[in-house]
């Protein structure tokens, strides 16, 4: 199976001076599957998504990616102008703070419509249909297309966010504590969206969260890590109804029982 | 003249001008930096455009200068007095005549030819500097011809005026590889730009970038397929010379709503009054 993967790493290490933030961590992903990164801050679970997405670069380690055309590419050692492509139209990334990936001055259609444009799109008129389409697809009236971002609520400006990434289709999501500062109604519908979404669209993501809700929710799979190491790793419900690591029986054992 | 150089730049830097020049050409729309000298008027009057042309100008040469058309603007006339005392080239006001036409804010209604080189004075030189602020990341999206901004751009124009609200310095693909701003022309005179005969050079003294697009070179203006780039012009004829295809400035002739339209490009106005045209407002010749 192990031939089949998405995105693969191994080996990776990277210390911030004398703070270990990855020590060896191994990952892999597969089509349509969602992956949770869970674990304290500072753990190295945000260091790990953007070295997984070539944002960052690891000291050591390699990253695989295997694309459409089933050919397998070096993340890190991909050429500028193919990483940016490949983040601009088969990657996707949410942020915590939608504010940080949209554009606050431009309509919630231009917002949508960027990555289209980007991507050699040329008609207007198409343009705008699709960006109602996945309005509506996040759940935000078509008549607000041409509000600016700056008028949404916290929960809207998230779901436009999610819109403006899922547009060009990717296969690979990568979401930083995608319901973080929301909240907790707002982040249940959030999370709702976000299951329906992945699961329709059959696409793969990464997740980064430290709300072990949120993964059990969402993820088929869990990693968690504790200062740079991962310490587990399995089925989502496997990890967290029978944790075998002292540090994930700590973590599962701290949530608060409502 | 004694005591300066020939159009007063020294040699050195009109040939550090000149291999900037050259650079540019050979990238059609690609902004090359070069050193910009303080010149003898300030930022915005043409320091930019007045040194390229300094780098082209020989003696033989003929000079034309025009500011938003005219020729008989303060701007036009004192860098035309320039190099008539710097250089002692002949000048001429005449578009078919020049050689060198050095312009600002217009290209001239009469088409250029092969022999002719047009200096554009530009303000500013990066088209997506009101869409993202930082120079390394426009500098990035050059190089990896990533121009998806400028659409979203012109999609939010369409989506709040119903149509591409840029009437000046309307951005262009060169070659099409490079996006590039052709300087504050009117969009009226962009499609002017498409496969001129004419060299044309853009120089900008302040942001000092210099950039250039080859005779018979591509150029088309950024646009949807389903709002293609249009030109407008006042629907008047010019009051002067009767004119319908020119570019016309609109002048207030009184203080009770008196309104004169009239050529912007005084050259194109005068020889077709000299041929016998007359406007509504013009007088026979």
């Amino acid at each position: 199976m192990s031939d089949e993967t998405l995105l693969s790493a191994r080996g990776l290490n990277l210390h911030f001076g004398t703070i270990p933030a990855l020590v060896n961590v191994d990952a892999d992903l597969w089509p349509g599957e969602v992956l949770a990164v869970v674990g304290e801050s500072g753990s190295g679970k945000t260091t790990l998504l953007n070295v997984l997405s070539g944002r960052m670069a690891a000291q050591s380690g390699v990253v695989w990616y295997r694309d459409t055309a089933g050919r397998i590419a070096d993340v890190h050692a991909m050429p500028q102008p193919s990483l940016r492509a490949l983040h601009r139209s088969d990657w996707g990334f949410v942020q915590q703070n939608p504010r940080d990936n949209l554009r606050m001055g431009v309509t919630a259609g231009g917002n949508v419509g960027e990555r289209l444009m980007a991507q050699g799109s040329r008609h207007y008129g198409d343009i705008r249909a699709e960006a109602i389409r996945w309005l509506e697809q996040v759940e935000i009236d078509a008549d607000r297309v041409d509000d600016l971002p700056r008028t949404f609520s916290g929960g809207m400006l998230q779901r436009l966010q999610i819109a403006r990434t899922l547009v060009t289709h990717p296969r690979l999501v990568f979401m930083d504590e995608p319901t973080g500062g929301l909240d907790v109604s707002v982040q249940a519908r959030l999370l709702d969206l976000i299951r329906g979404l992945v699961a329709r669209f059959g696409i793969a993501a990464v997740l980064v969260t430290h709300d072990l809700a949120v993964a059990r929710l969402l993820a088929h799979r869990v990693m968690v890590m504790q200062r740079g190491v991962v310490v587990e790793t399995g089925l989502t419900d496997q990890v967290l109804d029978d944790p075998q690591h002292p540090y994930t029986q700590l973590l599962v054992s701290s949530v608060l029982q409502a | 003249m004694t005591g300066y150089n020939f159009a007063y730049l020294d040699e050195q830097t009109k040939r550090m001008i000149r291999r900037a020049l050259l650079k540019a050409v050979a990238i059609p729309g690609h902004q090359v930096p070069f050193g910009s000298r303080e010149m003898p008027l300030p930022y915005g009057w043409g320091t930019g455009g007045i040194q390229v042309t300094a780098a082209v100008l020989g003696p033989n040469d003929t000079l034309k200068v025009i500011d938003q058309g005219a020729d008989d603007t303060t701007n036009a006339v004192s860098i035309r007095r320039f190099f008539a005392r710097t250089a002692g080239v002949a000048t001429t006001t005449r578009t078919a005549e020049a050689t060198i036409i050095q312009t600002r804010h217009r290209i001239p209604e009469q088409k250029l030819h092969e022999n002719q080189i047009i200096v554009y004075q530009v303000p500013q030189p990066e088209p997506l500097s009101r869409l993202e602020s930082s120079r390394i990341e426009t500098t990035r999206m050059h190089g990896l011809a990533e121009y998806g901004l400028m659409h979203v751009k012109l999609y939010e124009d369409i989506t709040r005026f119903g149509h591409v609200s840029l009437s000046y310095d309307y951005p262009v693909m060169v070659n099409d590889r490079y996006l590039m701003a052709p300087s504050p022309i009117p969009a009226f005179d962009n499609p002017k730009m498409d496969m001129m005969p004419a060299l044309q050079l853009f120089g900008a003294g302040r942001e000092k970038r210099i950039y250039a697009i080859p005779p018979y070179t591509k150029v088309v203006s950024l646009d949807f397929d389903d709002h293609p780039f249009r030109t407008t012009r006042a629907p008047h004829a010019c009051g002067l010379c009767g004119a319908t295809d020119s570019y016309l400035d609109e002048v207030v002739t009184d203080d009770r709503g008196g309104r004169l339209f009239v050529c912007s490009d005084t050259d194109h106005c005068e020889t077709h009054r000299d041929v016998g045209h007359v406007g509504s407002e013009g007088v026979a010749a």
